[in-house]
This record gives structure tokens, C-alpha cells and sequence, in this order.
């Protein structure tokens, strides 16, 4: 997928222009957010379980190599093969090749946040392939031509009006009328999408965990169209990113725990689906060949670095459920695949700091993604590190910068500080001392774009302390 | 009371510094009737944070060691202020992790650092102040008291106690209120658009003052209400509990 994190303000300016985009994200916080929470509490042992995760998780990324092996020797010898890609480009073109392979016209496609990393939609239908999404959600930015906005709830940013719209521009071809109850409208798109299953030729799903102990892939959904999906065409290609693979069956129950209370608040998604290996003999169904294309994109080289911690992501959305920057903006203004406080740590990982800076930038620090994240993921501290290698290497405007610089030389020289800081307290005192405020005021453009700017009292603490000590003094006290 | 007074040194905050300085006198107002001696280190400006979370580390590396000098000797640091508190208690030792000479002292100096509320309560033991307030106060917790140095009963135990006041939850008292230091004016946008969110929300029970332990965030939401029209006083606790709020509230003119 073509990033436009670079325009990071322009994206914010456009999305925060639009009213139903509003509507749209303001109910995560009366919604998900609460429900995950209920959850939370009516498991006593969720956070000792987030704990085991994350000792799992970290245990499992220092022997990376190791399960990946077993994992890949498991899938083998079960009949199915495994492809190291390096890059979104190696791991496309071997899709491409499979799908060819298959002699593929249609592919059916369950949710996958690597196939939108990789571009994989774009890609086969510029190969005369045509991709079908079956998650209703995907399904539905698919009709809009849009990318996701949410990792899990990929069409968070639309409301049901917007839907109702879309799918009476799109749904003609059927001669369906409008709709706009919800149901009706998931009846509509299920009518669609049925037929589509058993005429693709192959299909392609995520995996939410690969099993080195069994060679499964897993995935969890709530609408059984990953199951479809999977099971009737010939071919099942999973994709997924190395850091998904876990060690054993008892290790992933234990993170699928934590995963759909963190996500949705449900206490279990309503499917969770294991795949291992082609059909066997005496197998009703399922698939004929069986491919895992297995994606780095930088991974590897993150797991010697300072974001390591950031592979324990399970990608259960809480840290952008919960996140009152992406509840205002959405997840679009992040210009690329990974949206939220998740995505402004993997983001510029992934394709570079020096197209993402302004995400890491862009948090208040208000710390809630780190309180929610199951997986104990410090993101505040990494998006700070990001900060910190943006700043050296001077991505940031020079403006911004030099006034840090000026302000930082201020602020280690006491005296001249002090003085000058006080001046400024006399003269806007002076001035906003009626109103109480400032609407207008130079160089005070970003603030006051929304709010005034409360007057100062007119004096700073320090001169006035510093007369009471001495009066204090002079009394003889 | 025991015999030697508590020796408090007080980090005024740099915004109290210059926009509130009342807010400073009443911190030590408060402080002195729990029984402790306070003083003002003259050699303090501001905790680093604005350079800390620009990705400044020298610079905030060296007014790290500045405050850590500063405050040098004392029982305790109070600040009115959890932001600034937080920054002293869980980020200098880190920030300072590997200087010989300060990282000891860094950690150190967490150990004594406190927010005011959390102090007076937690460790002075107050339980209630007498200043009465006639009407409904609603609390804004600021994310780095909830989150950073779990300031949250105390400023509302002391609150209580107060003759005449009554206490309003608002709703999604954990959201953040969009100020974040100098994130409020490079993503001023998004900012705004957050401010504008927890103004509607700490409307909701129609209070008579809303107020909080941090002046960053009350400046914010003060401005966005005197923004939009609404007239609700909104002030930093301190003031409240020392009954000093005859002066204009945070915004509002003469």
C-alpha cells in the first residue's frame, strides 16, 4: 500500500473536516471501550494471564529462529510448503505465482492486514485476477475503493448511513433496492458474497497465530467467512508476518484469552479456525494445496533493535480503541496500513521514520494504549525513542526545533529565564487582564485556532515570592 | 505534629510560574497547615518535559541534572502538578541512566517527588480541609495523575470534606483533554478537536467549578469554554481548598 503518512497534517485537516467521520469515531468511546473493560473485569485473572502473554511472546521472539523452523518442518510435513519472502514485492509476486499456478481467475480473501501491507489487491487485479473480500467490513471498503481505518474493524469510519449509501450506488448491478437497516444490509452483501466462495480458485487468509508445535495457522472472526473462504476452493494460501508463530497449542489459548476480551470484549471471538496442511485422505473438504507465505518486511530487523517489543502485538485494536487521537482523526489520517498508537510505532519501523515522524509525534502521551495493551507493549516510551531519532536526525520543521533549542537555552539559565518570563507575565497581564483571555495573539496561531488563551495574573510566582521572603525579612521573622 | 518540621522544597511548575503564580501560594498555604517548612529553590525554571517529549534528550538531560541540584537536601518535592511530578519520578533515572554523577540522585529524587494532593494526603495524612464551597465541583484527573503517579481519590477525599461542595463524576473522566504539553499547538487540530470532546463531557453535570491538579490541562479546557461561550469557572484544586476563589477564575476577566 502507497503511504501518505508524509502528509500526516493534511490527512488530519481532511479527516477532521468530515461529519460523519465524527459520528463514526465518537461511538468507540461509548461502545468497545466499555466493553472491553466489563471483560477485563469479570476475568480475575486477566492481567495474570496479559502477563503470561507477554512471557510467551518475549520467550518466543528470543528463539525466533528455532519455532519458525519447527513451525516451517510441521507445515511440510504435512503436505504443505512455506515461502520465505523478504518483501512485500518477493512475497506478492509468489502469491501471483501460486494464484497462476491455480489457474486463478477469482480469489476469495478473509481479513488480512499483511495483504494490505504488501498491496496484494492492487497487485492482482492489475494481473487480471480479481480479488473478492468476504469480511463484511472489508467488503465494504472494498465497494468504497478505500483502504482500512481500523485493523480489526476495518470500516469503523463509516456509519450505517454511509453503508446504506454505498451499497445502493454499488448494489444496482443486482437490482437491489435500498436499504438501511443494518440486517438487511449484511443480508444483502451474504447474498453476494455466497456463490463467490465455490467458484474461487483460490483462497487467501491472515493468520492470527502460526503453532510451531502442529504447523496450524489460526484465525479468529465472527463471521464465519474465513472458514469459507479456506476450506472450498483448492487452494488455501495463508500470509502472514514471521512474528505471528507461537510455540505450542497451550501457548496460543492462552494469548486467545486475552485477545478477544482486549479487542471486541467478547469473551471468545465466535470463530477460531485452525488450518494445518492440505486435505487428508478421508477429509471431506478443505483445500488440495496448501501455502503459507511468510512475510518479514523489516521484521527481522526490528527484533535486534530497541522496537523489538513492539512484534508482541497481536493486533487486537485496544491501544486504538482506546486512543482519544484516533477516536478524533480516524485511522485514514495515519496515511498507511497501521493506524493508532500501534501503527505510530510500526508505521515508521516499517517504511521508515523519515515518511512517518509526524506519528509518533502526534500523541498527547496520555498513556491509555500502554494501560490497555494486553500484551504490555511500552508504546509511549518507543513512540518517545522514535521522538528522539527523529529529532537527531532533524526530520522535524527547523522552526520546531530551533525553538526547542531556545526555549532549552532558556530554561538551563535561571536568572535570564526568570527575567524574561516575568516580562511576559507583566505584558500579557497587562493586556488580557480585562477579558481574561486572548483570542488573538502572535505567534499563538495553533492554540488559539480552537480556544483562547487564558491571561496570565500579571506577576510571576517567583518575583512575588521572592518579595514576600524579603518583606518576611525585614519583619524580622 | 512531630517536633522538626517536614522540609518541603516546592516545584512551582512553570505554567504556575507564569500564568497562575496564586496557585504557587496556595500549594504553600496547604503544605504549611499540614505542618511542613517550605521552600522555593530560586534555581528552578522547568522539569524538561517540553524537551523530553520533543526528542530533545540532551537538552532535557541537562535541565534534568539543573532540577536535580535544585532540590537538593529536602525531606520531600511537591508540586502542584502531576505532570511535572511524573517527569521527576519516573522518567529522570532513566533519562539519566549511565551519568555517574546524577543517576543515583535521579532515582533519589523520584523517591521524594510528589504530586500535591497525593502528598498532603498520602503522606501528611490531611483528611479535610475547612474552607467551605457553596456548589457542584466536577474533577478533570489529568491523564500523568491517573496514569504516571496514581493521584486519584485524594484530591477528591480532601474535595469532600469541603462544607457545602457536592461532587459530579463526568463522563470518560479517563480520556485525555487534549493539551499534552506542546503536542497542543503542533497538532493543534487534533487537539482541539479533543478539547472539545472533554469540555462537552465535563458540562455534562452542569458544575459550578471544574477543577483539576494541572494547569496545563485547565488552560486548555478553560479556553475552549471561554471559546465557545460558556461561563464555568474552572480552577486548579489548590485554590479551592484553601478557599481562595474570590480572584477570577482561570480565563475569566475582571
Amino acid at each position: 500500500m502507497e503511504s501518505t503518512a508524509h502528509t500526516f497534517k493534511e490527512n488530519v485537516d481532511d479527516a477532521l473536516q468530515k461529519k460523519n467521520l465524527k459520528t463514526a469515531m465518537r461511538r468507540l468511546e461509548t461502545t468497545i471501550g466499555p466493553a472491553r473493560l466489563a471483560a477485563r473485569d469479570r476475568l480475575p485473572e486477566f492481567d495474570a494471564l496479559c502477563d503470561l502473554a507477554r512471557e510467551i511472546k518475549d520467550h518466543t521472539l528470543a528463539n525466533l529462529d528455532v519455532y519458525l523452523e519447527n513451525y516451517e518442518a510441521k507445515v511440510r510435513a504435512q503436505g504443505g510448503h512455506v515461502h520465505w519472502c523478504a518483501t512485500p514485492e518477493e512475497a506478492r509476486q509468489k502469491i501471483l505465482d501460486l494464484c497462476r499456478a491455480a489457474d486463478a481467475k477469482t480469489v476469495t480473501k478473509g481479513k488480512s492486514m499483511i495483504a494490505e501491507e504488501i498491496g496484494l489487491n492492487d497487485f492482482l487485479e492489475a494481473n487480471d485476477i480479481e480479488p473478492i473480500e468476504t469480511d463484511l467490513g472489508e467488503y465494504i471498503i472494498q465497494l468504497a475503493g478505500e483502504p482500512p481505518s481500523h485493523i480489526i474493524a476495518p470500516a469503523v469510519h463509516m456509519t450505517k448511513e454511509d453503508i446504506a449509501d454505498l451499497f445502493f450506488e454499488k448494489h444496482q448491478i443486482y437490482d437491489m433496492p435500498r436499504r438501511e437497516e443494518p440486517r438487511e444490509l449484511v443480508d444483502d452483501a451474504r447474498k453476494i458474497l455466497r456463490p463467490k466462495y465455490g467458484a474461487a480458485d483460490v483462497g487467501i487468509t491472515g493468520a492470527n497465530f502460526l503453532i510451531a508445535e502442529t504447523g496450524s495457522s489460526i484465525i479468529v472472526t465472527n463471521e464465519g467467512n474465513g472458514d469459507l473462504t479456506q476450506s472450498l476452493p483448492k487452494t488455501h494460501i495463508v500470509v502472514a508476518s514471521l512474528e505471528k508463530v507461537v510455540p505450542t497449542l497451550a501457548d496460543v489459548t492462552t494469548i486467545l484469552r486475552v485477545l478477544a476480551r482486549s479487542a471486541t470484549g467478547q469473551e471468545f471471538s465466535t470463530y477460531t479456525t485452525f488450518s494445518t496442511g492440505p486435505r487428508r485422505d478421508g477429509d471431506l473438504d478443505g483445500p488440495e494445496n496448501y501455502h503459507v507465505v511468510l512475510l518479514d518486511n523489516g521484521r527481522s530487523a526490528m527484533l535486534g533493535g530497541e522496537f523489538r517489543d513492539m512484534l508482541r502485538c497481536i493486533r487486537c485494536g485496544a491501544c486504538m480503541n482506546n486512543c482519544p487521537v484516533y477516536g478524533s482523526i480516524g485511522g485514514h489520517a495515519y496515511g498507511w496500513v497501521y493506524v493508532g498508537p500501534m501503527g505510530a510505532v510500526l508505521t515508521p519501523s516499517l517504511i521508515g521514520l523519515e515518511d512517518a515522524h509526524d506519528l509518533p509525534n502526534a500523541s498527547s502521551f496520555c498513556g491509555r494504549c500502554e494501560e490497555v495493551c494486553p500484551m504490555r507493549i511500552p508504546l509511549p516510551k518507543l513512540m518517545r525513542l522514535l521522538r528522539e531519532q527523529a529529532f537527531t536526525e532533524k526530520l522535524a520543521p527547523a522552526r520546531e526545533r530551533w525553538a526547542m533549542r531556545v526555549w532549552a537555552a532558556l530554561a538551563t539559565r535561571p536568572r535570564l529565564y526568570r527575567a524574561l518570563s516575568e516580562a511576559v507575565a507583566r505584558v500579557l497581564g497587562n493586556s488580557g487582564w480585562r477579558r481574561g483571555a486572548f483570542r488573538y495573539l502572535p505567534f499563538a496561531g495553533g492554540w488559539l485556532a480552537g480556544r483562547d488563551l487564558p491571561a496570565p495574573e500579571g506577576r510571576t510566582f517567583h518575583s512575588l515570592w521572592r518579595e514576600r521572603t524579603r518583606l518576611e525579612a525585614r519583619a524580622g521573622r | 505534629m512531630s517536633e522538626v518540621p517536614v522540609r518541603v522544597a516546592l516545584f512551582v511548575t512553570c505554567l504556575v510560574d507564569l500564568f497562575r503564580p496564586s496557585v504557587g501560594f496556595a500549594a504553600v498555604q496547604l503544605l504549611e497547615q499540614a505542618g511542613c517548612r517550605v521552600d522555593v529553590p530560586a534555581t528552578q525554571t522547568c522539569c524538561g518535559q517540553p524537551a523530553y517529549n520533543a526528542g530533545d534528550k540532551a537538552d532535557a538531560q541537562q535541565i534534568a541534572r539543573q532540577v536535580i541540584d535544585a532540590f537538593d537536601g529536602y525531606d520531600y518535592v511537591v508540586a502542584p502538578s502531576g505532570s511535572c511530578a511524573g517527569m521527576i519520578r519516573n522518567h529522570y533515572a532513566s533519562l539519566l541512566k549511565g551519568d555517574a554523577n546524577y543517576h543515583e540522585r535521579a532515582m533519589a529524587l523520584a523517591n521524594q517527588t510528589w504530586e500535591l494532593t497525593a502528598f498532603l494526603v498520602d503522606i501528611m495524612g490531611v483528611e479535610s480541609v475547612a474552607a467551605p464551597f457553596d456548589g457542584v465541583v466536577t474533577y478533570h484527573d489529568s491523564c500523568s495523575s491517573l496514569r504516571e503517579v496514581g493521584t486519584r481519590n485524594q484530591p477528591r477525599l480532601l474535595l469532600n470534606s469541603m462544607p457545602g461542595l457536592r461532587l459530579e463524576e463526568a463522563p470518560s473522566g479517563e480520556v485525555c483533554c487534549g493539551f499534552g504539553g506542546t503536542f497542543s499547538v503542533k497538532y493543534s487540530a487534533i487537539s482541539i478537536e479533543m478539547v472539545d470532546r472533554k469540555a462537552t463531557a465535563l458540562t455534562t453535570t452542569d458544575p459550578d467549578a471544574i477543577v483539576g491538579a494541572d494547569l496545563g490541562c485547565l488552560l486548555n479546557i478553560a479556553g475552549r469554554l471561554k471559546r465557545t461561550g460558556k461561563t464555568i469557572a474552572v480552577r486548579h484544586v489548590a485554590e479551592l481548598l484553601t478557599g481562595d476563589v474570590d480572584a477570577p477564575a482561570i480565563g475569566e476577566g475582571a
